[in-house]
């Protein structure tokens, strides 16, 4: 393994401190800025979905992967998001102010949801976030006058201190810009007391306690960061989708937040990443899969939701660290190489771990 | 002044007294060690102490001031830590980072200059970590500091636990059980800890633990207890010499 010698506490404190680490999100940055040069408009605004929706990863990755409070109703967040933003865009606000207040808002909503079932663990947790985006989308459905109700809402397109944002790769650089600004964001969160309060909440809650956490407030805190994430998330959305309804933001947006985060890898910034690539070509793999399954299979309704559990499932129990704890793996095989022993990843066996508080 | 005074303490879990009217002191400085058979409900008190556990009588108090009006998160600020008999570390994280977890309730926070990482945030992370190294050589633990907790064996647990409370610069340290499950030269490193952590760095210490032999050669005073009630409390000699601390121990061996 690679051995890197410290000199200072800041070489600690430092993003990005490995060489290869620092190569790789190079490269991709490198990439993504000159992707306008190597794609047409048509798939730079695929990108753009593509960069919405890591984007509200990392948020679902703040709260479930940090923060261990897990959600099936995220995509409510991304939701008012996405309303508040278009509401304010289409009367005049300001592109910059209305992302900002879709943010704020649905930041707000997601802290006092966090309080309300702050006491809530795993399946409780579960139902009543999954309860909460029911709701959510028949509110949204029912403020008719703001909203357009079922019937949907137009969006109108982005315009940037006067100037309109229409061409793609316009576009392009705004999101990214966007997107980098909180990956940077909750990267920095991570290194510091916050997020390593939210890191102590999710091992464990008695302990956190017991070093002075308020479990509660640390909840919060990761339940609001992570739903104005979401939020700005939506308002970008917003602007690819061009109509909104309510039934875009149900169930099965957020079961596919869950299996990007969960396909990554919980717990680390890169997996969000990794997980968005994955879940954004499924839809393509799913269809190239179509033409060989049998009719009777292709025309179930929900195909697609069942192979997207199905994959959560998988992933949970044969490789709970995801995509990115493969490629941990997949790099301490090749550094290691020929030394590398399967034993270096099988836990030690466990001691008693009877009378363990929450 | 005393630095804690425990005073009629019970709890009950349903109709189960787990403590019964239990009163004990602690002075500066001292180490002093709880014994008894298992269910004595010596990890009760402790539990009772961190606000885990809702006492239905009694009071507890730290340097005078009532530690049962306070919520849990709250305990440690006065200067109480702990660790835990079952280790409750954060396991997907590395051992600096659940050091830097102990330094919690001496460090400010602010979501927002942290989401930024205005320069204050950096200057109060190097403060975090010039004490957390601090401990992280006292325990002789340098090594470990990058490993992820999950993937440590069970001593080493031990000790990142110990460390972790220290890190929050505690006056009074509260051990359950600080050497059982450790192999015999592990204790005897951990009796040159306390000790150091008690000389060095002045921290007063009550711990639970059943090794005699450890108890022997660090604690000051000692209380047994049984079925929730305080049966003896003075030197080792004069502890383990009570008969009725001897019949308890029969009795439950029996
Ligand atoms: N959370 C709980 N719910 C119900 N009963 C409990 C709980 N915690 C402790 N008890 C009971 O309280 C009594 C005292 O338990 P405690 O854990 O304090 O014992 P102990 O002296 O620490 O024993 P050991 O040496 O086994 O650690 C036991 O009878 C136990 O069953
Ligand atoms: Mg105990």
């Amino acid at each position: 393994m690679r051995v890197l010698f410290k000199t200072s506490y800041d070489q600690d404190i430092d993003l990005l401190v490995l060489p290869g680490e620092r190569m790789r999100v190079g490269a991709l940055i490198a990439l993504a800025i000159l992707a306008p040069l190597l794609l047409s408009s048509y798939y730079l605004s695929e990108l753009a979905i593509f960069f919405s929706f890591a984007l509200a990863g990392i948020g679902l990755m703040v709260l479930t992967g940090f923060s261990g409070q897990v959600s099936f109703g995220h995509a409510a967040f991304v939701g008012i998001g996405a309303y508040v933003h278009a509401v304010l865009v289409a009367r005049g606000v300001p592109f910059p102010l209305a992302l900002a207040a879709a943010g704020l808002l649905a930041g707000g909503v997601g802290a006092a949801l966090g309080r309300a079932v702050s006491a809530m663990h795993g399946f409780y947790l579960a139902i009543a976030t999954l309860a909460f985006s029911i709701v959510m989308e028949t509110v949204i459905g029912a403020m008719e006058p703001v909203t357009g109700g079922h019937m949907g809402m137009p969006v109108p397109g982005i315009a940037l201190f006067g100037v309109a944002l229409e061409e793609a790769w316009q576009q392009h650089y705004l999101y990214l810009a966007v997107l980098l600004f909180f990956v940077w964001g909750v990267a920095n969160l991570m290194r510091a007391p916050t997020g390593r309060a939210m890191i102590a909440v999710r091992d464990s809650e008695t302990s956190a306690r017991s070093l002075g956490i308020d479990v509660r407030s640390a909840k919060m805190t990761a339940f609001f960061v992570s739903a104005l994430i979401a939020g700005v998330a939506g308002g970008l959305l917003a602007h690819q989708l061009q109509y909104l309804s309510p039934e875009t933001f149900g169930v099965g947006m957020s079961l596919k937040l869950m299996l990007m985060i969960v396909v990554g890898g919980l717990g680390s910034i890169s997996g969000a990443i990794f997980g968005a690539v994955f879940v954004s070509f499924l839809p393509n793999a799913i269809d190239a899969l179509r033409a060989l399954m049998p009719d009777g299979l292709v025309s179930q309704a929900g195909l697609e939701s069942f192979i997207f559990g199905a994959f959560i499932a998988a992933f949970i129990i044969f490789e709970p660290d995801g995509l990115h704890g493969r490629w941990r793996k997949l790099r301490l095989f090749l550094e290691t190489y020929p030394y590398y022993k399967r034993a270096t990843f099988i836990r030690q066996k466990r001691y008693l771990k009877t009378g363990r508080f929450r | 002044m005393s630095t804690l005074t425990v005073d009629g303490l019970t709890v009950a879990f349903g109709g189960i007294k787990a403590l019964d009217e239990v009163s004990f002191h602690v002075e500066p400085g001292e180490v002093f060690a709880i014994i008894g058979p298992n269910g004595a409900g010596k990890s009760t008190i402790f539990n009772a102490i961190s606000r885990i556990y809702t006492a239905r009588a009694g009071s507890i108090r730290f340097h005078g001031r009532e530690i049962l009006e306070l919520p849990p998160h709250e305990v440690v600020r006065l200067g109480i830590a702990r660790t835990f008999q079952n280790i409750e570390l954060f396991e997907k994280a590395t051992v600096l980072q659940n050091l830097l977890v102990g330094r919690h309730s001496r460090v400010r926070r602010s979501a927002w200059r942290e989401f930024l990482f205005l320069p204050g945030v950096r200057r109060g992370e190097r403060a975090a970590r010039r004490k957390v190294e601090e401990i992280l050589d006292l325990l002789d633990m340098q090594h470990l500091r990058d490993a992820l907790v999950c993937d440590l064996p069970y001593g080493a647990r031990k000790n990142v636990e110990l460390a972790r409370a220290l890190c929050a610069e505690p006056e009074l340290l509260l051990l359950d059980e600080p050497a059982s499950g450790l192999n015999p030269e592990e204790t005897a490193d951990m009796s040159f800890w306390l000790k150091d952590i008690k000389e060095e760095l002045g921290v007063t210490i009550v711990m639970v633990e059943h090794d005699m032999n450890l108890v022997g050669r660090i604690a000051n005073r000692v209380m047994a207890l049984a079925g929730g009630r305080v049966l003896s409390v003075g030197s080792v000699e004069e502890v383990q010499s009570n008969e009725r601390v001897q019949t308890a121990y029969l009795g439950a061996a029996a």
